[in-house]
């Protein structure tokens, strides 16, 4: 080994110690930029996590979409899916937080985290953070495959309005998934523990099926769970319809709103208190 | 001279009952390197994940240069490295990654993070791996990344959490230069280790723990102490000459010569001098005994008289609750 000094307890040049909500920010984007470069060194995990979406899209497409009877949309049954396309696939890829938060723990680099001068609410942001990022990827995807299958939206500034209004949800669902990944052994067990929730909200909703086809003692949980309201006001802001986007927008904000004040804290606490 | 990491009377019961520390008091001066030693599930880590703000102690206190560790955690997080048995790295990123994550992290400027990281990868010979993922990463380099991403921010005191577990000879003789290069310049060391010879070669003081209790506290000379001196196994041949050798010995120390057998036995408390003292006065005697042994009562030997067992016996009822 060379003879550099490896440490002595010497002053380094430094940023001040306060907890400060701008040292919180740029200790989260540390950490989100370490998180999306795990994403891009392991391309497999992002290329499946497209796969499933086309898969999903060409399924409703072509398979049960003839089936399916929706009316007032231009475009037909590929401009009613889609939106639920969007829902479904961001709601499923915030699932990424519940298993990158348990193989952090898992490996023992939480640990280190948590010996370290950095702002305890950073681990949890920088990996919601890089959650969203790559969804943003995973929605350009899909919106080539929906474009290719016959996907047409109403206007652009619309679709750009549903887009970001489903983004916003996913990144409050992160924190939500956050809890479970902070509360399984192991990352295997939390990507089980988050399909139980997931699949009764995106499945349970408008997003394949009009919700008037259900039985009634469902319509009321298909149209007012959040995953309901969103899709209902991703649908009225891509494509015009059916209904008005207002209220369904008013109560997507609404259930964000709900999630993160619920369930951020609880991650928060979970990430303090967890002890391995 | 101050203390740099004081505890006192730490308490720690994990979930389903386990016991991991049962009042631990410790105090380790500054600039000195302390060992916590004992066997698997002792409660070691357990001490040092609280020492190090990972986990809170049920009851007790522990203060890291002054700051408690539950209270002002972020200053004692501030002025303190960890590098575990683990190996707490990222394997997705690189070894200059990591450590420049490390150094942005503990608040470095970017500029600084970087010029510290190559500084650290040359130190610890992996300037070569730097910029291959930590996945392609012996075990060996891993640890030593690990100790490398501890000691970013020059950190004036370091918990190394078993450094030398699992690792090569070539590579635990390297750590140990590590270590006392770090104290060198100043820095408080509190490691833990199962490694008698390890805890002998490189602590100050040490701990002795047992199923979460401190049982012998000292300089490893005052442990070995406590169970009498290094002896000196002095082979005359035949009983007779022993027997003559034991005359001659006899009254001039404070610790008598016993025989047994052939063999006379010398309890070394005053050091070589009693060697060279016992040989002269042999030779004088035309006495020169057919063989020499010496035994040092190791640090094994101490466990063993303190606890009962061996400090390399695994124990599964006290297991420590970590992965």
């Amino acid at each position: 080994m060379s003879t550099v000094t490896v440490a002595g307890p010497t002053e380094m040049p430094r940023a001040g110690l306060r907890a400060t909500p701008w040292r919180a920010a740029l200790d989260s984007l540390v950490v989100m930029e370490r998180n999306l470069i795990a994403y891009r060194r392991v391309p497999e995990s992002l290329f499946f996590s497209s796969v499933q979406p086309i898969m999903f899209v060409l399924l409703f497409r072509y398979v049960f979409g003839g089936a399916i009877k929706v009316i007032g949309f231009r475009g037909g049954y590929a401009n009613y899916l889609m939106p639920g396309i969007y829902v479904q696939t961001v709601a499923f890829g915030s699932v990424a937080t519940s298993i990158g938060l348990a193989e952090d723990l898992q490996k023992g680099i939480i640990e280190r985290f948590r010996a370290l001068p950095m702002a305890r609410s950073a681990v949890l942001a920088g990996r919601t953070l890089a959650d969203l990022v790559r969804n943003v990827f995973v929605v350009l995807i899909i919106t080539a495959v929906g474009y290719a299958v016959g996907f047409r939206v109403e206007g652009l500034a619309g679709f750009l309005a549903g887009v970001g209004l489903l983004l916003l949800f996913a990144y409050c669902l992160s924190w939500g998934f956050a809890v479970i990944g902070l509360s399984a052994p192991n990352s295997e067990t939390a990507q089980v523990m988050a399909f139980p929730v997931l699949f009764p909200l995106t499945f349970a909703a408008g997003t394949f099926v009009p919700v008037s086809s259900m039985p009634g003692w469902l319509q009321g949980f298909a149209n007012y769970q959040p995953v309901g309201e969103v899709v209902a006001a991703a649908r009225s802001l891509m494509v015009g319809g059916p209904g008005p986007a207002a209220n369904h927008v008013i109560g997507t904000l609404l259930w964000c709103l709900g999630v993160l004040v619920v369930l951020a804290p609880l991650a928060v606490w979970r990430y303090r208190t967890r002890t391995t | 001279m101050a203390n740099a990491v004081e505890a006192t009377e730490l308490v720690k019961t994990f979930k389903g009952g386990v016991r991991a520390l049962e009042g631990v008091s410790l105090e380790v001066a500054e600039g000195t390197v302390f060992g916590l030693l004992g066997p698997n599930g002792a409660g070691k880590t357990t001490a040092v994940r609280i020492l190090t703000t990972i986990l809170a102690p049920d009851s007790g206190s522990a203060r890291v240069l002054g700051h408690d560790v539950v209270h002002e955690a972020a200053q004692v997080r501030a002025s303190i490295g960890l590098a575990g048995q683990y190996a707490a790295v990222d394997e997705n990123l690189t070894g200059r990654e990591n450590l420049r994550m490390v150094g942005q992290l503990t608040h470095l400027t970017r500029k600084v993070a970087s010029a510290r990281a190559d500084e650290l990868l040359a130190r610890f010979e992996l300037t070569d791996a730097a910029n291959r993922s930590v996945k392609t990463y012996s075990g060996g380099m891993r640890r030593r990344l690990d100790l490398a991403a501890a000691l970013v921010d020059r950190p004036p005191v370091l918990f190394l959490d078993e450094p030398t577990t699992g690792l090569d000879p070539y590579s635990r003789v390297a750590l140990w230069g590590v270590i006392e290069e770090l104290t060198g310049a100043g820095a408080t060391v509190l490691l833990t280790t199962q490694y008698l010879e390890e805890a002998d070669r490189l602590a100050d003081r040490l701990a002795v723990v047992d199923h979460g209790k401190v049982i012998a506290e000292g300089t490893s000379e005052e442990l070995k102490a406590r169970l009498g001196a290094t002896v000196l196994d002095l082979n005359m041949g035949d009983d007779e000459r022993a027997k003559q050798a034991l005359g001659v010995l006899a009254g001039r120390w404070p610790r008598e010569p016993v025989l047994s057998g052939a063999t006379v036995e010398l309890q070394l408390d005053g050091g070589a001098r009693v060697v060279t003292e016992a040989l002269r006065v042999l030779e004088e005697a035309d006495l020169v005994p057919s063989t020499l042994a010496m035994r040092e009562p190791s640090l094994n030997d101490v466990f063993l008289a303190l606890t009962g067992h061996g400090a390399d016996a695994d124990q599964s009822d006290g297991k420590e609750a970590t992965k």
